[in-house]
């Protein structure tokens, strides 16, 4: 995987391909407003991966979803611009997005089980995903779906095809998604844990299937994930969400060669990473992801923060922007840079 | 580890053992047809697995899906019977002792399992979940049920108020708390862990893996700490076994597992492993393919279809789980030097 090599590789259009302002999403609630984004901005370059790193609860998904115009439920709003190839989805009527989903844009999902339909042979449903987007016939949206499957790697696609999904192992209906996903050469395509149900060495399979695929395909790649290792060998710029909202963004190698933000901190030292010396006991963060419901007016982050005491009480009332740090490196924290750097160095890196 | 009261050296002395498990097998039946069911053959899911444990110890039992490992697990807690093989608990035979009085090995072996949402009843309170082992076995703790649950709910990090409340109002990272409370209540010997923070999220496994630490450097109870991958055992454990398809492959003492691992599929298993840190670039060992079906696994070592190392030996001589060194054994015809 080439997260270095990657921020390079965009250049070719400077133009961001997709631009995210100020995305919120709520849903209400009889108890209230879910704030499950709120206020996210972002940008993406072709061929160029962004890793989304959070908890659950952080508002990955809701993101991700709203991306692609998925929040449809009743009770979802939506508000931003959301901007592909300068065209604002957000504005966009329904239909347009429509199109533009499968063919422009592609989603693949943590559950290949529950994302493929029981009943429908693989290479049915990768045609017929096929065929909704582009002209082809049944005949040639079959030799497509056989072709992504092969390319995909699934062993003699032309017999798998006509498999089901429960004839395929985990690693396998993953692969059948992924074809399905890039069946329209999409130029967009969000991964929301795409390994987090497989096994380890099928994780690096699939990662390196998503790499290639890429480098190919010239795609710009959304990777949502809630490990860090799969960040750190595949993204090349790095997101950091909490309560909905950025904490940190900036280049993988920023982030985690000089974290920002005190939950960054928290992240690396909860991490079971084998290239960390052995520990007995790990740093962990203490208590859990707050509500979404009544947030307080400050730092979402401050009732777990070990050192919110050293903001002059800035962290608990007022919310803290995101600010550029240092060159490209953005950070949504109270803490006064140089306090930050030094708390950092001297009482946060000794324990990674 | 750096608590010597509590692990001892590094083979076990008969005295400090506290399981023997010699030659373990779980097959199941596999059927075919839906209305006629005739048998189609064993799914060798635990086919022969032998290792020891002493008092206090913690051993990382690791392996991907269909390794067998979580179903290692369920026969000692006693969930399933295994079809052959002998285990031997802190000096009986653990399949008379369990036709003689179960019960009584449930006080002695509990488990913790990967899913705290499912593992907790929604209808009970907090208080009844964590309070039914006393009441299973007739057991009043001084000071009575109450106060004893309620000492437990402090002990893993709960507040005793939580005491009437249902697990509806508890977040993955608690109703785990809860579920390690239960499994502590009659101080056991051994607890068996299976993936008990795979489904938690990174902030909380943190906290839940210091809570079983803790809790083991108070007690000294032993655990079988079932994960699919290798990062998490290494923090927690004394030794680590390294399952596939059903065998034992490696079983070495901690360091010595992740410093120098012997066996080719340890080493992909290892490399597998995403490091957080974009600066390492290793060189990754690629596994080919998936693991062969244990309803028919290959000849010889299992893992001979996905090996680099293979040669015909490997097809027609099963390779022994051995070692000069007993900290460190191998199951492979060539293994990396020690």
């Amino acid at each position: 995987m080439t997260g270095a090599g990657q921020a390079e590789a965009g250049t070719a259009a400077s133009r961001p391909f997709l631009a995210v302002e100020d995305l919120r999403v709520t849903f209400s609630t009889p108890d209230g407003v879910i704030k499950a984004v709120d206020g996210v901005s972002f940008s993406l370059r072709r061929g160029q991966t962004l890793g989304v790193v959070g908890e659950s609860g952080s508002g990955k998904t809701a993101m991700s979803l709203a991306l692609l115009g998925l929040q449809t439920g009743r009770t979802a709003r939506v508000s931003g611009h959301i901007r592909l190839d300068d065209e604002d989805l957000a504005a966009a009527p329904k239909s347009r997005v429509r199109e533009l989903r499968g063919s422009s844009m592609a989603m693949i999902f943590q559950d290949a089980l529950s994302a493929l339909h029981p009943f429908y042979t693989v290479g049915w449903q990768i045609a017929e995903a096929y065929r909704a987007k582009t002209d082809a016939t049944r005949k040639q949206a079959r030799a497509r779906a056989v072709e992504m499957l092969g390319r995909v790697g699934i062993p003699q696609p032309a017999q798998r095809a006509d498999d089901y999904p429960h004839q395929f192992s985990g690693g396998m209906r993953q692969r059948a998604m992924i074809a399905m996903a890039l069946s329209c050469e999409p130029e967009l395509l969000i991964a929301d844990e795409p390994t987090t149900a497989l096994d380890v060495t099928v994780q690096a399979q699939i990662l390196e299937l998503i790499a290639g695929l890429q480098a190919e395909l010239h795609t710009a790649v959304i990777l949502i994930t809630h490990d860090l290792g799969v960040v750190a060998e595949a993204a090349g710029e790095t997101l950091v969400m909490y309560a909905g909202r950025v904490m940190e963004h900036g280049s993988t190698e920023q982030v985690f060669a000089a974290p920002q933000h005190p939950y960054t901190w928290g992240l690396l030292g909860s991490v079971t990473g084998l290239n960390r010396p052995r520990r007995e006991r790990l740093a962990a963060i203490p208590g859990a992801p707050p509500s979404l419901i009544d947030l307080s007016p400050g730092c979402p982050f401050q009732p777990r923060c070990r050192f919110e005491d050293r903001t002059g009480g800035l962290a608990a009332t007022a919310r803290p922007e995101l600010r550029e740090a240092s060159g490209g490196h953005w950070v949504a924290c109270h803490l006064p840079d140089p306090d930050r750097a030094a708390i950092f160095a001297a009482e946060v890196q000794p324990a990674l | 580890m750096t608590s010597p009261a509590v692990s001892g050296p590094a083979v076990g002395e008969p005295a400090g053992e506290l399981l023997r498990v010699h030659e373990l097998v779980k097959h199941f039946p596999a059927d075919r047809g839906v209305v006629l069911r005739r048998a189609a053959g064993r799914v060798r899911a635990v086919d022969g697995i032998s290792f020891t444990m002493r008092r206090g110890e913690t051993l990382g039992l690791v392996g991907e899906t269909g390794c067998g490992k979580s179903t290692t697990g369920r026969m000692l807690a006693g969930y399933l019977p295994a079809t052959s093989g002998q285990v031997t608990f802190d000096g009986t035979d653990l399949a008379q002792a369990r036709r003689a009085d179960g019960r009584r090995l449930h006080r002695e072996i509990q488990m913790i399992f990967q899913d705290p949402y499912s593992a907790l009843n929604p209808r009970h309170t907090v208080g009844t979940i964590i309070g039914a082992p006393f009441r299973y076995q007739r057991i009043t703790p001084p000071g009575g049920i109450r106060r004893r649950v309620q000492e437990l709910l402090e002990q893993v990090g709960l507040s005793p108020e939580h005491y009437n409340r249902h697990p509806a109002d508890f977040s993955g990272g608690q109703r785990q708390r809860i579920c390690v409370a239960r499994a502590i209540a009659l101080s056991p010997k051994l607890v068996i862990a299976d993936e008990p923070v795979s489904a938690l999220d990174v902030s909380i496994q943190a906290q839940i893996i210091n809570l079983l630490t803790d809790l083991r450097d108070q007690q000294g109870m032993a655990y079988l700490f079932i994960a699919h991958d290798l990062s998490v055992v290494r923090h927690t454990s004394d030794r680590v076994a390294v399952m596939y398809l059903g065998k034992i492959v490696e079983l070495a003492d901690n360091e010595l597992l992740y410093s120098r691992p012997r066996h080719p599929y340890t080493r992909a298993l290892l490399s597998a492993v995403p490091i957080p840190d974009p600066r390492v670039r290793k060189e990754r060992l690629q596994l080919a393919g998936e693991p062969p079906s244990p309803l028919n696994p290959p000849s010889g070592c299992r893992f001979r279809t996905r090996c680099w190392k293979a040669q015909e030996i490997c097809a027609t001589t099963e390779p022994l789980l051995a070692g000069q060194d007993a900290r460190h054994q191998v199951a492979c015809h060539f293994p990396e030097a020690p």
